[in-house]
């Protein structure tokens, strides 16, 4: 199996305060990888760490095979962060162009591509309102269309689903399969389990430590738990 | 498209749609410059002139131009009357000159004063001439031996701040709009989702310079070209190099406005860093004399962009000189912007290594 992001025993502190304490962690390509873990756990930070926005205090971090921080790695990485980063006096559509631009997309692929993202997240009839006018959930969308633009190889999601409604939720998550079928590696991060159930591989994230990782069905059945909720519970006493 | 290109366009559109910040950067100055023309250019003043020995034409001349004329013996102590009257000036006509003394205390009031009696003097021997020989003379200037009791004919008060507020318009909108424009960026996220993109620092950094840069030039052409041609203020150099030096000035403001802007949590933070970094240097810019003030005082002087700014402006605004004189402070400031751009670019390793 090819490995898209290995980190190897990873240290972060913020203010002497441990955030990130021994990560060690492989991406297999082509796979959805979880994130799970309670808010506080540090997956933000591992995320960050994998984009190279956070330098680790000591350990080391690959993705496709350089070592990060690294500019090239960037152009195969779509990344989305846990609060919207978006322009509030433009426009939707010249928020995807100004993205767009950034990665050098041609004209034609870029209209092209700014009108499938557009219509995947379901803002296509937004697309010329001013951000600043957008609900908390059409900026997700927003966002999420950004990571998806230049088509990377790698899309890094902090709580993409976040304030999306359930039917729109669900059509997200059909697209990442679609995308994980067709080769992409995925990272998300999540606090929900339904959400978690649905990813290739998860690693349990609790205070700065992976806890456990595995498939789903891996997990439930190493803890003889009926649901990840209970695995959570279990690997977090240590039994 | 450069990268250095697309986010310069979208800084740009972004300014665009702000119309308020629009009609602060070009509308306010324009009406600052007017007010000031206005408080200075008022006519309602009435100067007070001490005279002694005036012929009597001469002082029907001047009070027709509203000056307020006060006969004196000549036995006075000239300097204590002027003070303790609290004249504008002392005109004393001795058997073969004359000899006018102003306060200056205020250039304001001095200024006018002179003018108006060198006028006084042309009319009445216009006048005179023209009964003697009915026609028109040539030009005929008078000589007065003028003192001053305080500062020098230099202290043209009024052409002095109109150079240094062009510039200092440029250097405050810049340091503000570009420091509140680059804590935005850092406090809405958009900064580190553009570290995630494959843009290199230096190129946020120059786009920012390309953008503020386009409305600095465009503020300084507007204001310069209203002061000149609409309020008549001097510009007796060239108007590329009061251009030149305004872009170098937007050049410091922008990299010490987003520098400091990472030190700041919002907004108003940015407003605060104003009474620490502009007023001192507005001190320092030229609107008080520089050589009246203590050594040490002039050493914290020399640290300041502005005060180089200014004098650079003067030099070719008001004294017509070219890039040579001005060669040395224009260096400095490059200097300022450099140092600051590497700050800048520092800072920014926060975000990302590479
Ligand atoms: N830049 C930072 N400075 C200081 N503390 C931080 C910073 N970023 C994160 N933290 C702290 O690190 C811990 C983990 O945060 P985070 O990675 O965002 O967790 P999660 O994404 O799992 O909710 C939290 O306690 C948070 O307060
Ligand atoms: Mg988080």
């Amino acid at each position: 199996m090819e490995q898209v992001i290995a980190i190897n025993d990873v240290y972060k502190s913020f203010d002497k305060k441990p955030v990130l304490q021994g990560i060690q962690l492989g991406i297999n390509k082509g796979d959805i990888y979880g994130l799970i873990g309670p808010s506080g756990a540090g997956k933000s930070t591992l995320i960050k760490v994998m984009v190279g926005m956070e330098t680790p205090d000591a350990g080391e971090v690959r993705v496709f095979d350089e070592k990060i921080p690294n500019l090239k790695v960037l152009h195969d990485i779509g990344y989305m962060a846990q609060s919207d980063a978006l322009y509030g006096e433009l426009t939707g559509k010249e928020n995807l162009q100004f993205f767009a631009s950034l990665y050098r997309l041609k004209k034609e692929e870029r209209n092209a591509r700014i009108e499938y993202v557009a219509r995947l997240v379901n803002i296509t009839a937004d697309l010329n309102k001013r951000v600043s006018a957008y609900s908390g959930g059409m900026k997700r969308r927003l966002s999420l269309a950004i990571a998806l633009l230049h088509d990377p190889k790698l899309l890094i999601l902090d709580e993409p689903t976040v304030g999306i409604d359930p039917e729109l939720r669900l059509e997200i998550w059909q697209e990442l399969f679609r995308l994980r079928d067709e080769g992409k590696t995925i990272i998300v991060t999540t606090h929900v389990m339904v959400e978690a159930e649905r990813c290739d591989r998860i690693a349990l994230i609790r205070e700065g430590k992976i806890i456990a990782a595995g498939t789903p069905e891996q997990l439930t059945n190493q803890y003889g738990a009926e649901n990840l909720d209970q695995v959570f519970l279990k690997a977090g006493r240590g039994e | 498209m450069m990268r250095i290109a697309v986010v310069m366009k979208r800084i740009l559109l972004e300014m665009i749609r702000d119309k308020r910040t629009l009609a602060l950067i070009f509308i306010m100055p324009i009406v600052i410059l007017s007010l000031v023309y206005i408080l200075f250019n008022g006519e309602t003043v009435s100067l007070k002139l001490g005279v002694i020995d005036i012929d009597e034409q001469l002082e029907e001349i001047l009070e027709e131009m509203d000056v307020f004329v006060i006969e004196y013996k000549s036995d006075i102590d000239y300097k204590e009357t002027v003070i303790n009257d609290d004249l504008d000036g002392l005109l004393i006509f001795s058997t073969n000159d004359v000899e006018l003394i102003l306060q200056n205390n205020d250039p304001l009031r001095s200024d006018p004063l002179e003018m108006k009696i060198k006028q006084a003097f042309a009319a009445r021997n216009q006048n005179e001439l023209m009964e003697k020989i009915g026609s028109i003379p040539a030009g005929h200037e008078i000589e007065i031996d003028v003192q001053y009791i305080y500062g020098s004919s230099e202290t043209e008060f009024f052409d002095v701040l109109s150079t240094i507020l062009i510039g200092f318009f440029v250097f405050f909108f810049v340091f503000l709009l570009s420091g509140i424009g680059f804590l935005k960026e850092r406090t809405s996220g958009t900064m580190e989702k553009l570290m995630s993109t494959p843009i290199r620092r230096y190129e946020i950094l120059l786009a920012y310079l390309g953008g503020f840069g386009v409305f600095a030039i465009i503020q300084t052409v507007i204001v310069v070209l209203y002061a000149v041609y609409v309020l008549d203020f001097v510009l007796v150099g060239p108007f590329w190099l009061v251009i030149v030096i305004n872009l170098l000035l937007a050049l410091v403001a922008l990299s010490l406005g987003t520098f400091l802007s990472s030190f700041a949590n919002s907004e108003f933070q940015m407003v605060q860093f104003i009474p620490v970094v502009i007023v001192p240097q507005v001190f320092f810019s030229g609107i008080i004399p520089f050589e009246t003030m203590a050594e040490w005082v002039q050493y914290i002087g020399k640290l300041m962009p502005l005060y180089y700014g200014g004098r650079a402006l003067q030099e070719v605004m008001y004294k017509g000189n070219g890039l040579p004189e001005i060669a040395n402070d224009l260096l400095i400031i490059s200097l300022f912007a450099v140092i600051f751009i590497l700050l800048n670019l520092l800072s920014l390793r926060r975000y990302r290594k590479v």
